[in-house]
């Protein structure tokens, strides 16, 4: 029965689909928290994210790999929020067709945004959701927190949270 | 007992027969099928907001003056170029015209943008966030006196900022944020409500307000210097001035209203132009939050990049954010039965990428999959009693709404029913009658026709602020009252 999150060498197909669709996750496990990573405003209003590693998080993951993708997340957002060359070229370009263009263009910082989505997606599929996490993109809750939701497995229940981590090794 | 799990996916909502939803290719047909079912996002805002054209043209509850506005504008150009451009080209350059429409175009449109557009509004906490933060003051809980002010201090730059706890919205304000009450949200970087234009003034309008009050003035002062000229030239060769003005009434009537705006317009625009160059909001000004009167000594404005140049540039140049509110995303369907295949919903998108609607496979997969993490069982409490260490409330996890939060503010758009436009139009009419009655009574210097600054007119007078603000000795008190009113 799948007590692990081990979806990869598991060959039962269902379990395949599991693995292959995040939302599957859910059928076969219920949600037991959230963890909510708060913004870090150190630097002003730009969108950083505290790379503080939640201790609900501690059995779960490995503290180096959820700091780099927190730190990934923030250089995207720096990327995306950079005022310099372009930025002012996409500016003043816009301000001289009153701003039209921004209905025809799509932004720098929407590009950003898909790329961190597309990032977090990968993520999600190649780290977290083995692991049982699942990170929601923080553009969906008004980018002011990164949400991860982390799931127990239901036929585990009964027993503790950490024996489902326990496939996190055979897993990469 | 996975088994049941599966089945319980609604192939209804589904394009395909396939039990697992696959990629959402199928966004317009799902979309189809389910629109007696799922609404869009921006059916159920809890705001005071209101929508048009499906979600794509959001304004404020209140329209304010912004009828007024147009009309004003429309109407002294309109006169501009029919009794005042013939006789100008004849006597001077057909640039004048030309000059004006350039001017007009960009008032008008900006003036649009200003007041159609998001401003940067917050969406409100999510039942798991507004908990996670409740869970979060009661622990660190020092509160010896009721009511908790719930406030929290960030250090930004070596600078100590208060955070306010907005408990509308369930959450803590960013920093610069500020709740506006007119429309009953959190706005970023909020500058102020402006009723001439009918829509708050945040981090995402501010640069289309900016360069409306700017063209405005341009257009203003244009329109004034063109027709005292013509006015010059007819009135040449001793007939007087009366004379030309009985020659050509419609240019008296531009003259008293644009005479009447151009100072305050420009008062306006010098006033913002300040502002710009110091990174400073209309909100913090009057305020005082920097300058060092309502607290330390010390405080500088820690978003500032101390040359004026950056500062214009980061405020007006900079990248453009996103919004924030999926106004055209679909509601996450919260019926426990229904699963996740229910919720393939539109991307997150911008108003204006509509059109490409269905080109966000991979994010669909995981937004659907994220959005609404509801358990499908809705019984926690074999969770619960496994690890006795989560403190998770079993009571927020079953409970389905993972939309924004509904529990508070939300007047017409409770999810239980299905509100329309119309109810919010009248409810708020009396109000912004009531709100310009006010405005105007307070002594204004000024008549009531003229085009001039938003919600700047009462007797106070300003702080002690450099550079020429005539146009705002007044008019603190609505918008001190919209300000103070804030939670």
């Amino acid at each position: 029965m799948g007590r692990s999150w081990d979806f990869q060498h598991d060959n039962d197909p269902k379990h395949k689909a599991i693995f292959h669709n995040l939302q599957e996750l859910r059928h076969s496990a219920s949600l037991a928290n959230k963890v909510f990573i708060q913004r870090d405003y150190s630097e002003g209003t730009t969108c950083r994210f505290q790379t503080k590693f939640p201790s609900e998080l501690d059995s779960r993951i490995e503290r180096t790999l959820f700091e780099d993708t927190v730190k990934t997340l923030n250089n995207y957002y720096a990327e995306a929020e950079k005022i310099g060359g372009q930025s002012y070229l996409e500016g003043c370009l816009a301000c001289t067709t009153a701003y039209i263009i921004f209905l025809c263009m799509e932004t720098r910082y929407e590009k950003v945004l898909k790329k961190i989505g597309r990032y977090i997606q990968e993520q999600n599929e190649k780290i977290y959701a083995p692991r049982g996490l699942l990170i929601t993109d923080p553009i969906e809750r008004g980018m002011r927190v990164i949400e991860i939701s982390i799931y127990e497995d239901r036929a585990s229940s009964g027993s503790s949270s950490g024996s489902s981590s326990t496939s996190g090794t055979s897993a990469r | 007992m996975n088994n049941c799990e599966y089945q319980q996916i609604d192939p209804q909502a589904l394009s395909t027969p396939i039990p697992t939803p696959t990629l959402p290719q199928p966004t317009v047909v799902v979309e189809k099928e389910k629109r007696e079912k799922a609404r869009k996002k921006w059916e159920v805002f809890p705001g005071k907001n209101r929508f048009y054209c499906d979600g794509r043209i959001i304004v404020a509850g209140q329209s304010g003056v912004l009828p007024l506005t147009i009309g004003l504008i429309l109407v002294t150009t309109g006169l501009f170029f029919v009794f005042d451009c013939p006789f100008l080209v004849k006597h001077l350059t057909v640039f004048i015209p030309a000059i004006g429409g350039v001017l007009f175009v960009f008032v008008v449109i900006s003036l649009l943008q200003t007041s159609f557009t998001d401003p940067g509004i917050l969406p409100r906490a999510t039942p798991d966030e507004a908990a996670d933060i409740e869970r979060q003051i009661d622990s660190s809980g020092s509160s010896s006196y009721r009511p908790p002010p719930r406030t929290k201090e960030v250090m930004i730059n070596q600078q100590v900022v208060k955070l306010k706890y907005c408990f509308t919205c369930k959450m803590f304000r960013p920093p610069r944020t500020s709740h506006c009450s007119l429309c009953d949200n959190c706005v970023e970087r909020f500058d102020h409500h402006c009723p001439w234009v009918g829509n708050c003034v945040g981090k995402r309008n501010y640069r289309f307000f900016y360069t409306f009050i700017v063209s405005l003035s341009f257009l203003t002062a244009f329109i004034f210097g063109c027709v005292a000229t013509h006015l010059a030239l007819r009135a040449q060769g001793g007939r007087g001035l009366m004379f030309a003005l009985q020659e050509s009434p419609a240019s008296a009537v531009e003259l008293v209203i644009c005479f009447f705006s151009v100072w305050s317009i420009l008062g306006l625009s010098g006033f913002h132009t300040y502002l710009v160059a110091s990174n400073l909001t209309t909100n913090e000004d009057i305020k005082g939050s920097w300058s060092g009167k309502s607290g330390a000594e010390d405080t500088v404005n820690p978003y500032s990049y101390n040359t004026i140049i950056t500062n214009c540039c980061s405020v007006l140049c900079g990248p453009m954010p996103p919004s924030l509110i999926d106004r055209r995303g679909f509601v996450p369907v919260e019926a426990s039965s229904q699963t996740s295949a229910t919720e393939m919903e539109l991307p997150m998108l911008p108003v204006k990428k509509e059109t490409n609607v269905c080109a966000q496979g991979t994010k669909d997969l995981l937004g659907s999959a994220s959005r609404s993490p509801c358990p499908t069982t809705g019984k926690p409490q074999p969770v619960a009693a496994a690890d006795p260490a989560v403190t998770f409330n079993p009571a927020l996890i079953s409970d389905p709404a993972a939309m924004p939060s509904l529990t508070c503010g939300g007047r017409h758009h409770s999810h239980t029913t299905s509100p329309p436009d119309e109810p919010r139009h009248h409810h708020h009419h009396h109000n912004r009658h009531h709100r310009t009655r006010s405005r105007r009574g307070r002594g204004s210097k000024r008549p009531a026709l003229h085009i001039s600054n938003p919600a700047y007119n009462a007797s106070l007078s300003p702080p002690s602020s450099p550079g020429p603000r005539p146009s705002h000795t007044g008019a603190r008190d609505p918008r001190r009252d919209s300000i103070v009113a804030l939670h």
